[in-house]
C-alpha cells in the first residue's frame, strides 16, 4: 500500500498538469486539426429511455465503425453523450450545451414531437446541425435540421390506402384511435382530410383518445366492435403510443376481434414494443413503416450484423428510428466528405441530393425540403414478434411536409 | 347408345380431370397474395379431403415452397414458410368451412359453420341445408342456421333473402345486423323487412349493451376495489397518508413475474404460478411494509405532512431500484389459458374471461380483509388501538407490534392486488404511480375508515366511469367523475359511509 503512495501522487501531478495545459492548447489547435465531435441528444432515464437508448447506441455504433475506417477528413470522430432525462425543458438546455459548451459539429436526436419543438430555437439561434430520425406529424421544416423519419404521406396516408385497398380488406369505415397529444391530433385531422376526400362521410369515421398509460381498453373496444356492425367493412387505424399498446392489443385478442374482420394498422408499435407481448393473437394485425427488421437486403444484412456484433445481446432487435439514424449518419458523412469541411452552411448545401442505399432496400434522396425520400411498407404482425411485409411501394416516395389536407397550408406550399 | 357410351367415358375422365383442378390449384398457393387467395377458394369449392390438411398447414404456417414453385407440408424447421396475409386468411375461413362442415368433431363443426356465416356465399346454401338435416348438437344447429340465413341473404332471388332475413331477425347478433344493413343498401326493395329485422335485433342488442357496460364498470371498480383495499386499512384504519402505496401494487406486480420466470422450468407447477403468486406477493410487500413501518413511518406518527413527503420519497426510491434491477423494459406476464377469451352468456352477452376473474378475486380480497378484522384477534386488537391507543395498551396489547401488523397487513393486500394488476396492465416500475390517486379518490369517496364504502365507492366510481365513457370519451369521463367526487365532497366532507361515535374523533 504505502509504496504504491508516491507513484499515484506523480499519477495525480501528471493530470493535474494535463488538465491545467489543456485550456493553453486548445486556441492553437485549428479548426480541422482536432477530432470531428458528434452530438447525442437522446433520453437515457424516464419515461423515452426505453425507445431513445436503442438510438444513442446506434449513434455511438456508426462513430465506432467510421473511426475504424479511417475517420472522416482524416480526423477522428468523437460522439459527445447528454442526457435531456425525458424532460422537454431540459432537451433545450442540453442543446445549447452540446453546441455552445463541446462547440459539436452535428447532433443526432430527440423521439418526441415536443422535444424537437424544445430544441429547435436554439439549433436555429447558434446555427446548429439537428439529424431527427422519427416519424412524425409533418408541419414543420427548419434549415438547420434534417428530417430522416417519415413526413404522414410516407406512413399513415399510404397505410390507410392500403386498408381501403382489396388486398387490404376494402374498409370503408374507420376508427382512429390514439394517445391524446399533439401527434395523434394532427395525423387524424390529416387523415380524417384524406377520408374525406375518398368518398369516406365523418359518420363513418370514428375518432377517440385516450391518455399516456391507459390500461383499461374495455369500453372503446366494445365501442369499436359496435361500430364495426354497421354494414360496412371496418379497420381501426392506431395512433397508440407507448406501453398502452399492451393492453390494448391484449383487450383486442380477448374480446376475440381478429385481424380477417377487424384489422388494425398502427404507427408507433415496432420491433422494439412488441418485445413485451405475447404476439400470438395479434397475427395479422398491421403497422406501417418504412422499414422492418424482417427486409431482406444485402444493406440490411450488412445492418443486422454490424448491430449484433455491437452490441452482443441476441435480443436485441433493429427497427425503424435506428435505420433512420443510421441513413442520417451515413448522409452526414458523405456531405462532410464532398464539402471537405464540417462548417454547418456548407454541409447543408452538400447535403441537398445526398443519396444512400438504406438497409430498408431502397436509395434514399435528401430533398431541398430537408426530408428523404422513403419506400413506404405495410408489415403483418407475426408470432414471433417480427413483421411479414405485405405491401411496399415501387419505389421511394418524396416527403410532403406540408400536408395538402391541411387548409392552411395552401399558401405555403405555393410560395 | 353412343350418347351414353360418352357419359361413361366423361364419367371415367372426371377423376383425372378433378386431379388436375386440384394439382392447378395447389400450384396457386405458392403464388401472391391474390392467387394464393383464388386458389383457396378453388380448392374449398372443389371438396376434395386432400385439401384439408394443406389448407390447415397453410393456415398455421407450416406449408413451405418447392424448388419447382409448388408447394408441401414443412418436415421439422426445413424452408421459409408460405406467408400469408388477411385477404388469404379470409378465404381459408370459408374454404376450411366448407371442407370441415361435415367433420366428426363438434368443435370443428361449429368452427366451420362460423365461417361459413363470415363468407356467406349463396354456394354454400345446398351444403348447409345437407350438414343441418345430419346435425345433431343444438348448439351447432343453431350456428349452421344462421350459416344458411347468411348465405340466403347472399343469394340473388329476393324469395331467398327473406328467408334468410326472418332467421336472422330470430336470432342474429350484432355481425347480422351488419349483414342486414348492408343487403338493405343494395336491394332497397327489401328495406322494410331489414328494418323489422333489425329492430328485433336491437331490442336484444340492448339487453346485451346494458348488461356488457355493467360488467365493464363492476370491472373497473374491482381494480378500484383491490387497489384501494390495502390503503383503506393504512389510511383508514391507522390514519397514515402513505404515498408509496402504489409502489406495493407494483412490487406485487414484480413478484408475479418473479414466481412465473422461477417454475417456467418446472412443467408440474408452471400453471400453478398465478395462484401461486398471490401468497407470495402477499410475504413480499408484507415485508417491506414492516421494514417500512418499523424503520421509518413510527418515528412520524401524528405529524402527517411529514409521513406524506417522507412516504413519497421512498415510493420514489422502490422505483428506481426496481427500474435498476430489473430495467425500464416491461415485463411479460403470460396469462394461463383460463383466462384468456370470452366467455359467452345467454342473450349474446360476452364477458371476458380475465376480468371476470378478476372481480371474483377482488371480492374474495375484500371477504378475508373483512374476516380478519372482524373475527381474529389480530382484528380485535387493531380495532382496539386505533380506538383507543392508551387504554389498548394497559390491556397488555403492545400497541408498537399491532401497528407493525397493520401496516404489514394493508401492504400486503396492495401485494395482492399487484398481481391482478399483472395481468391486465403493463408490469413497469411506473405502474403504481397510476393507481395512487385512484386509490385515494376512492377510500376518500367511501368514507375513511369503512371497508363497506371502500367498496361501494370502488363500484359506483367504475359504473359511473363507465356509464359516461360512451358520451364523453375516456379522458372526458375521467374528468367529469373527479369533478363529481369534488363536488360530493363538499357536501358529505367525510365520504359516503362516515363513521360516528367515539373513534370518529381522533
Amino acid at each position: 500500500m504505502i509504496h504504491r503512495t508516491p507513484f499515484s501522487r506523480r499519477a495525480l501531478l501528471a493530470g493535474a498538469a494535463g488538465t491545467l495545459a489543456l485550456p493553453a492548447l486548445r486556441p492553437a489547435l485549428a479548426q480541422g486539426s482536432g477530432p470531428i465531435k458528434v452530438g447525442v441528444l437522446h433520453s437515457l432515464s424516464g419515461t423515452m429511455a426505453i425507445s431513445e437508448t436503442a438510438l444513442r447506441d446506434t449513434v455511438l455504433m456508426m462513430v465506432e465503425d467510421i473511426n475504424a475506417k479511417g475517420g472522416l477528413l482524416g480526423r477522428k470522430v468523437e460522439a459527445v453523450v447528454v442526457d435531456p432525462a425525458s424532460n422537454w425543458p431540459l432537451f433545450a438546455e442540453k442543446a445549447r450545451e452540446l453546441l455552445q459548451v463541446h462547440k459539436v459539429d452535428v447532433t443526432f436526436g430527440c423521439w418526441t414531437s415536443v422535444s424537437r419543438k424544445s430544441v429547435l430555437p436554439v439549433f436555429e439561434e447558434l446555427n446548429g446541425l439537428l439529424f431527427y430520425p422519427v416519424q412524425y406529424e409533418g408541419e414543420e421544416q427548419s434549415k438547420n435540421v434534417f428530417y430522416t423519419g417519415a413526413a404522414p404521406n410516407q406512413q399513415a396516408i399510404p397505410a390507410v390506402e392500403y386498408l381501403m385497398s382489396d388486398d387490404g380488406g376494402a374498409a370503408r369505415r374507420i376508427a382512429l384511435l390514439g394517445t391524446d397529444y399533439v401527434y395523434p391530433r394532427t395525423t387524424n385531422r390529416i387523415l380524417r382530410a384524406y377520408l374525406n376526400s375518398k368518398g369516406i362521410a365523418d359518420a363513418d369515421i370514428l375518432e377517440e383518445y385516450t391518455p399516456f398509460g391507459h390500461s383499461d381498453w374495455q369500453g372503446i373496444v366494445s365501442r369499436v366492435k359496435a361500430f364495426a356492425n354497421q354494414g360496412k367493412k371496418t379497420a381501426i387505424v392506431s395512433t397508440i403510443n407507448g406501453d398502452a399498446n399492451v393492453p390494448f392489443y391484449r383487450e383486442l385478442g380477448n374480446q376475440g376481434i381478429k385481424a380477417e374482420d377487424i384489422p388494425s394498422v398502427a404507427f408507433s408499435v415496432g420491433e422494439e414494443e412488441l418485445a413485451g407481448i405475447d404476439t400470438r393473437p395479434l397475427v395479422g394485425h398491421l403497422a406501417a413503416w418504412n422499414y422492418f427488421m424482417s427486409v431482406e437486403s444485402p444493406v440490411n444484412t450488412a445492418f443486422k450484423a454490424m448491430w449484433a456484433s455491437y452490441i452482443k445481446n441476441p435480443k436485441r432487435v433493429t427497427n425503424d428510428p435506428m435505420e433512420a439514424t443510421y441513413t442520417g449518419f451515413r448522409m452526414w458523412a458523405q456531405a462532410v466528405t464532398q464539402a471537405k469541411t464540417t462548417a454547418v452552411d456548407a454541409v447543408r448545401g452538400a447535403m441537398y441530393g445526398q443519396k444512400v442505399e438504406a438497409p430498408c432496400g431502397y436509395t434514399e434522396e435528401m430533398f431541398d425540403n430537408h426530408h428523404l425520400s422513403k419506400p413506404v411498407m405495410i408489415g403483418e404482425i407475426m408470432e414471433n414478434g417480427q413483421f411479414n411485409v405485405v405491401y411496399k411501394t415501387p419505389t421511394a416516395i418524396k416527403a410532403e411536409n406540408w400536408s395538402p389536407f391541411i387548409p392552411e397550408n395552401a399558401n405555403r406550399r405555393k410560395g | 347408345m353412343l350418347r351414353s357410351l360418352l357419359v361413361l367415358l366423361l364419367l371415367l375422365a372426371a377423376p383425372a380431370r378433378a386431379q388436375d383442378a386440384f394439382t392447378d390449384a395447389l400450384r396457386g398457393l405458392g403464388g401472391n397474395f391474390q392467387s394464393q387467395a383464388e386458389a383457396v377458394e378453388k380448392l374449398g369449392a372443389l371438396g376434395d379431403p386432400r385439401a384439408l390438411p394443406l389448407l390447415q398447414a397453410l393456415a398455421e404456417g407450416r406449408l413451405v415452397k418447392t424448388a419447382d414453385g409448388t408447394v408441401q407440408l414443412r418436415e421439422g424447421d426445413a424452408g421459409e414458410p408460405v406467408r400469408i396475409n388477411n385477404r388469404v386468411r379470409v378465404a381459408l375461413r370459408g374454404a376450411l368451412g366448407r371442407l370441415q362442415l361435415l367433420s366428426p368433431v363438434e368443435a370443428e363443426r361449429a368452427a366451420a359453420a362460423d365461417g361459413l356465416f363470415r363468407s356467406r356465399s349463396p354456394e354454400n346454401i345446398p351444403l348447409l341445408e345437407d350438414a343441418l338435416g345430419r346435425e345433431s348438437s343444438p348448439a351447432v344447429r343453431e350456428r349452421m342456421a344462421l350459416a344458411l340465413a347468411a348465405s340466403r341473404l347472399a343469394a340473388p332471388q329476393e324469395g331467398v333473402k327473406r328467408q334468410g332475413i326472418l332467421v336472422l331477425a330470430e336470432g342474429g347478433s350484432a355481425v347480422a345486423r351488419g349483414l342486414l344493413l348492408e343487403a338493405r343498401a343494395a336491394h332497397p326493395a327489401l328495406a322494410p323487412e331489414i328494418d323489422a329485422a333489425i329492430a328485433a335485433i336491437d331490442r336484444r342488442l340492448m339487453l346485451k349493451t346494458a348488461a356488457e357496460t355493467a360488467f365493464q364498470g363492476l370491472s373497473l371498480g374491482s381494480v378500484l376495489l383491490l387497489a384501494a383495499l390495502g390503503l383503506a386499512v393504512t389510511f383508514g384504519v391507522m390514519g397514515v397518508i402513505n404515498m408509496a402505496h402504489g409502489e406495493m401494487v407494483m412490487l406485487g406486480a414484480y413478484t408475479t413475474v418473479m414466481v412465473q420466470e422461477a417454475l417456467r422450468g418446472i412443467p408440474a407447477l408452471a400453471p400453478l404460478s398465478l395462484p401461486l403468486s398471490v401468497p407470495a406477493a402477499f410475504l413480499v410487500t408484507a415485508a417491506v411494509g414492516v421494514a417500512l413501518e418499523r424503520g421509518l413511518i413510527r418515528h412520524l406518527y401524528g405529524r402527517p405532512l411529514e409521513t406524506l413527503l417522507m412516504t413519497f420519497g421512498v415510493g420514489m426510491i422502490i422505483q428506481q431500484a426496481v427500474r435498476l434491477i430489473f430495467g425500464a423494459q416491461n415485463r411479460e406476464v403470460l396469462s394461463p389459458a383460463w383466462m384468456q377469451g370470452t366467455l359467452s352468456l345467454p342473450g349474446g352477452i360476452e364477458i371476458t374471461q380475465n376480468r371476470l376473474w378478476i372481480i371474483l378475486f377482488a371480492l374474495a380480497v375484500l371477504g378475508i380483509t373483512i374476516a380478519a378484522i372482524r373475527f381474529t384477534r389480530f382484528g380485535l386488537e387493531m380495532r382496539a388501538v386505533v380506538q383507543n391507543r392508551r387504554i389498548a395498551a394497559t390491556m397488555g396489547i403492545r400497541t408498537g407490534r399491532v401497528d407493525a401488523m397493520t401496516f404489514a397487513f394493508g401492504s400486503g393486500i396492495a401485494g395482492m392486488a399487484g398481481v391482478a394488476v399483472s395481468q391486465i396492465d403493463n408490469v413497469s416500475p411506473n405502474l403504481g404511480t397510476g393507481y395512487i390517486i385512484d386509490s385515494f379518490m376512492v377510500v376518500v369517496f367511501g368514507g375513511v375508515g369503512s371497508l363497506a364504502g371502500t367498496m361501494i365507492g370502488a363500484f359506483t366510481l367504475g359504473i359511473v366511469n363507465k356509464m359516461l365513457e360512451p358520451w364523453a370519451g375516456a379522458v372526458l369521463a375521467k374528468i367529469a367523475v373527479l369533478v363529481g367526487i369534488m363536488l360530493f365532497i363538499q357536501r358529505r366532507p367525510k365520504g359516503l359511509f362516515a363513521l360516528k361515535g367515539r373513534a370518529a374523533e381522533p
